[in-house]
């Protein structure tokens, strides 16, 4: 307790002067920060990157965009442990506690609805172009996802009824799609040509593709489900479910 | 060359106070901010190394693949540890909550 | 000289930026008030975003503008609200950061 209080004055007179420890640790701080910044200081003109490896290798990857190359097809191994540790956050974030939206059945708010209804079909439609433009230009799964969760936080902040009534199953299916579709792709390939996620040169474009949409709708599940924060409730019978599942629910 | 210097040392400062906050700050909220704006330092320096101005080659896109990467796994984990930091103020504040009963305001009854 | 003007154009929106941001960040960083400090990272994750873009790297600007501001900050902003909502209970004690009481209407609005 006495710790406690400690630090708490302490934070409350940071304004008027440092402590001893917190000058040693400015002094640290600063320290480090000298030696970092000397060794960016004498880092080379020209780096040895692999732009060139890149470059080199872009026509056999399937698409033009090179950052959607090294993602998917250079380095897809990455990817596919990032989109786990996606599915390992929400699995945690849903061993936490329950959605902690509002209970009560509640009109939602006409101006809230109007910009849902008008913004939520164009979001859906930004997102599927960000996807599909992944291939050539700037654009991908984790932009078009994040348009999703963007979409699905929308959704949930306006507490659509509608959200109340979607069961949890589809819910769960979503959010493991991309992953599976990501480990079918990669097991399909290892059959094909031997290799972990080494695409058969002529389909690694809509393979690419397929990964990407399934992975931008998991992408955009896990986080609205994070924003929920909190698992679905599935026993009960009413009032049920409101907190989840919101692209799933309303995606054309 | 000035334009890679420039942001890097941005990057490095932010980490820099961001690491500072870090260990001073006491709010959860404050040392979740903390960690991000120390993220986005080690992502800009990332960035910047890999930066070449127009017309002076390729840029070297793993690092922005990384980058990518980096970004969304750092909002998940933020959301974990935002959740993570409601749901121990949500339990640990029990004990300080009875000893503050005790001393200060015994009449006082809640939950 | 048409290159020097564009490169002395954009150095001075490098530095501009630079010192957008690094301000920023100290601020948020140092303010007493967390709803303050979240509001003001939203914004520091829009400038993120037009650093991105000067890197000339759009994919990573594109996920910062949507990642970074649009999710970040309701996530945050929820976060502090359920806070907050705990604190009325009289369950949190040790808030001495941020004078939340004045702000919760303004949340619940937001």
């Amino acid at each position: 307790m006495r710790t406690e209080e400690k630090i708490i004055t302490r934070s409350r007179n940071r304004h008027k002067r440092l402590d001893a420890f917190q000058r040693i640790l400015l002094l640290l701080v600063i320290c480090l920060t000298t030696l970092l910044g000397s060794i960016i200081w004498t880092m080379p003109e020209n780096p040895p990157g692999l732009a060139d490896a890149v470059a080199l290798m872009q026509e056999h990857s399937g698409v033009k965009s090179p950052v959607t190359a090294v993602l998917l097809n250079f380095r897809g191994y990455d990817t596919l442990l990032e989109v786990m540790v996606l599915l390992l956050a929400v699995i945690g974030a849903w061993s936490l506690a329950k959605a902690h939206f509002p209970q009560q059945e509640r009109e939602a708010n006409p101006v809230q609805m109007g910009v849902v209804r008008l913004l939520v079909p164009l979001m859906f439609l930004v997102a599927a172009y960000l996807v599909w433009q992944g291939s050539h230009l700037a654009g991908g799964a984790f932009q078009g996802g994040a348009i999703l969760g963007a979409a699905g936080v929308l959704m949930l902040v306006t507490e659509l009824p509608c959200l109340r009534a979607i069961p949890a199953h589809p819910l769960r299916i979503g959010l493991v799609l991309g992953p599976l579709i990501f480990v079918g792709v990669a097991l399909f390939c290892l059959f094909l040509t031997g290799d972990l996620l080494g695409y058969p040169e002529e389909t690694a474009g809509w393979l690419i593709l397929l990964i990407e949409a399934g992975c931008a709708i998991s992408i955009g599940l896990t986080l609205a489900s994070l924003f929920a924060g909190g698992h679905p409730e599935d026993e009960r019978p009413k009032n049920q479910e409101q907190a989840k599942g919101p692209c799933k629910g309303e995606r054309p | 060359m000035i334009t890679t210097l420039l942001y890097s040392m941005t990057g490095l400062i932010l980490f820099a106070m961001g690491l500072f906050t870090l260990i001073i700050h006491s709010h959860p909220l404050r040392k979740i901010l903390a960690v991000n704006v120390m993220s986005t330092g080690v992502f800009l320096i990332l960035v910047a190394a890999a930066y070449k101005p127009l017309g002076l080659g390729k840029i070297d896109p793993v690092p922005h693949a990384m980058v990518l990467t980096g970004i969304v796994v750092s909002v998940s984990v933020t959301a974990l540890a935002l959740l993570l930091a409601c749901r121990v103020q949500e339990t640990s504040n029990l004990d300080l909550l009875e000893r503050r009963k005790q001393e200060a305001r015994p009449k006082e009854s809640n939950q | 000289m048409d290159a020097i003007v564009i490169y002395s154009i954009l150095t001075l929106f490098d530095i501009t930026l630079v010192l957008t941001m690094l301000w920023l960040a100290w601020y948020l960083l140092s303010t007493e008030d967390i709803f303050k400090a979240v509001v003001l990272f939203i914004s520091f994750g829009l400038l993120m975003a037009l650093a991105w873009v000067r890197m000339r790297a759009p994919d990573v600007a594109l996920a910062e503008a949507a990642l970074g501001a649009g999710l970040t900050g309701p996530l945050f902003l929820s976060a502090l609200r359920r806070m907050n909502r705990t604190r009325k209970g009289e369950r949190r004690l040790d808030s001495n950061e941020n004078r939340g009481k004045d702000h919760n209407t303004e949340q619940e609005q937001a």
